[in-house]
């Protein structure tokens, strides 16, 4: 057996040919009475500098989970990651030692919330939550914190940073909180920062707000975004890929403006259908027929056939691989070329 | 925050005056005569009881005899007992008694209990979780007389005659080593109460957004448990110290009677024996009052703890 060296931690900075962030055929298990669940089942993708990749996906398909266990802050046990890599810059993060995980972890991938509400901490002040980032991992006094965590406010635009920087959390409207949870986030500048549902709690104006924050930030600071949403109508203005999970798996991967010309997953269709539009009114909405997988008794084959307008025999035996259907694109549906007909017409 | 104390002692005017005048008729109620019972066995001469009672307001009808004591409390006088002692001065020789008693017992819970609380939620689901868990259920379930004379042979007799002297086996002659081993037993059931409060305070706490948000800004363990969690822990420790403060103070009787200390509850038990009126009713005002005051500490503690919660 090879002898293996602890990985040495990646420089900031550029990282070569490897992309920023690539979660390779993750696997994420739960331990529960009724056995171990598979929340995440060979889940890839990768994101560079500078761009925004959405993950789709309905409640319970894995997407939180896979993002969480980039961060590493999956409660271990009862879960269990028996297979994958996630590779920052091209260190297994997987295989790093705690202490070295620690040194990534809020300081160069960073992760912000759904319901900044209950995400922050209710007894301390919003500007003693941020600056805890500088105090805490850069060592900088609680004055030059409190410095800091007005500048903070400021970029993330909250009105009369100055006076509100000792306020709490319950005092705020739900767009400004979200907007402390991305100041703290973006503290130390990660190359990286996850955004799980960031916008699903709010006003759909204050939405737009948020998400061209986001967006701003990005372009700023050339991190990388992983931005996690089940809802299809936020992505399309400020993501440059997709992947679309159903049941722990990627079932299709592409650039934006692909998936929304032309969907080559049934599922993706089906989402995309059931985007309410203006043309259409009076209309009965589309709804994906069906629920979402067990994922304790996953469907044999392809777990999408039970829902799917698409099936076949094969669908219901064999699960289908992820096709490579374009050079930046895949879908793991054996009649991908049906659906994106299917889409065209 | 100064007009809510204001009004908050306001209220505790109606509840002080119904307290008292419930002791009061229920002492009034019980069956014998206070003046007979002053002179025990033998027989008074009828001259010297006619002077008692009327001294002692005794033949005046019961809301005439309460308004008597009433305005006597408001200036300051809570009586004095048939013997023609003060009350204040029985009672300031007792008090400080139970309120050292109380208060080893109310440090004692908070160390020890909170303590093994925090230490079984860390380990929760381990074989120290469930070892605390066991003594707990030990502790509540043992009643205080059990725990009381088991630890005073033990504690008290047994270690001193293995040439041990820790702990004094009765008695207040030895300062505040008197009162470790009545603490210890006068908590013993709290304590086991409030490790189990903490333990799943912190449990719950420590499955929250924001201790997921803290784990996520990077920060270490220590500050995370120490500083985002046990802050909001605490809250609910608060009540209940708060709570326990007035049924430490009240409910020591048979603690003081196994270690024979001399505190309001010895008192307060030869009183009503006594028929002394004026001596149970005081010490039950002033119970009633720390009882009042100690709550209200803990719904101002609230305000400190929590910042969404402003009393206006």
């Amino acid at each position: 057996m090879k002898k293996t060296s602890t990985p040495v931690l990646p420089a900031r900075g550029v990282a070569g040919n490897e992309p920023l962030l690539a979660v390779d055929n993750l696997h994420v298990e739960f331990a529960t009475r009724q056995g171990a669940v598979k929340a995440v089942n060979g889940v890839s993708y990768a994101l560079n500098p500078g761009e925004t990749l959405a993950v789709l996906g309905e409640s319970g398909s894995g997407k939180s989970v896979t993002a969480q266990a980039i961060m590493g802050i999956l409660d271990m046990p009862p879960a269990r990651i028996p297979r994958g890599e996630i590779r920052f810059k091209g260190t297994d993060l997987l295989r790093l030692p705690e202490d070295a995980r620690s040194q990534i972890r809020g300081q160069r991938i960073a992760m912000i919330f759904q319901d900044a509400l209950s995400a922050l901490n209710p007894v301390f002040t919003v500007g003693s939550q941020i600056g805890e980032m500088f105090q805490v991992h850069r060592g900088t006094s609680r004055r030059d914190a409190h410095k800091k965590a007005i500048e903070l406010m400021d970029r993330v635009r909250i009105p009369g940073a100055r006076q509100r920087v000792n306020d709490y959390p319950h005092q705020f409207s739900g767009g400004m909180r979200q907007r402390i949870m991305i100041a703290m986030a973006i503290a130390l500048d990660p190359e990286v920062l996850i955004a799980d549902e960031p916008t699903t709690a709010l006003d759909v104006t204050v939405q737009a707000q948020i998400m061209e924050l986001l967006a701003e930030l990005r372009r700023e600071s050339d991190m990388g975004l992983i931005l996690i949403t089940h809802d299809l109508g936020v992505v399309a203005d400020v993501a440059d890929k997709i992947a679309v999970m159903y049941g722990g798996r990627i079932v299709e991967n592409a650039l934006v403006h692909d998936i929304y010309r032309a969907p080559a997953h049934p599922y993706a269709k089906g989402l995309l259908d059931s985007i309410p539009r203006v043309d259409q009114k009076g209309q009965e909405l589309y709804a994906i027929k069906g629920m979402p997988p067990n994922l304790l008794d996953m469907p044999s084959g392809c777990s999408f056939h039970p829902r799917c307008p698409y099936r076949q025999d094969i669908c219901v035996t064999e699960a289908p691989p992820l096709y490579e259907i374009g050079p930046t694109r895949n879908s793991a549906c054996h009649y991908w070329r049906e659906v994106l007909d299917g889409s065209h017409g | 925050m100064g007009r809510y104390i204001i009004r908050r002692l306001v209220q505790a005017i109606p509840v002080l005056l119904g307290a008292t005048l419930l002791i009061y008729a229920i002492v009034f109620a019980l069956p014998g005569d206070p003046v007979a019972a002053l002179a025990g066995e033998k027989r008074l001469d009828p001259h010297i009881v006619d002077v008692l009672r009327e001294q002692y307001h005794l033949n005046d009808p019961f809301l005439v005899q309460y308004w008597h004591y009433l305005t006597g409390l408001f200036r300051g006088d809570f009586g004095d007992t048939f013997a023609g002692v003060p009350v204040t001065d029985i009672m300031a020789g007792k008090f400080q008694v139970t309120i050292n008693l109380a208060a080893t017992a109310l440090v004692m819970e908070a160390v020890i209990g909170a303590g093994l609380g925090l230490y079984a939620a860390l380990r929760h689901g381990k074989a120290q979780d469930s070892m605390i868990l066991g003594a707990t259920l030990v502790l509540i379930s043992v009643p205080t007389l059990v725990t009381g004379f088991m630890l005073q042979l033990l504690l008290g007799v047994k270690l001193k005659q293995a040439g041990i002297d820790l702990f004094p086996v009765a008695g207040v002659a030895e300062g505040l080593r008197s009162y470790l081993l009545p603490g210890f037993v006068l908590a013993g059931a709290s304590i086991a109460y409030l490790t189990r409060l903490t333990r799943t305070s912190l449990m719950e706490t420590l499955r929250a957004d924001y201790i997921r948000t803290a784990v996520a800004k990077g920060l270490p363990r220590r500050r995370v448990v120490g500083r985002h969690a046990l802050r909001n822990a605490l809250i609910p420790l608060i009540t209940f110290l708060g709570a326990d403060l007035g049924t430490l103070m009240g409910g020591a009787v048979i603690t003081e009677a196994i270690f024979n200390l001399p505190g309001i509850g010895q008192q307060l038990f030869t009183s009503v024996y006594l028929r002394e009126q004026p001596v149970v009713v005081g010490i039950v005002t002033v119970l009633v009052l720390v009882y009042i005051l100690a709550n209200m500490v803990v719904d101002l503690l609230y305000a400190v703890l929590d910042p969404r919660i402003r009393y206006e």
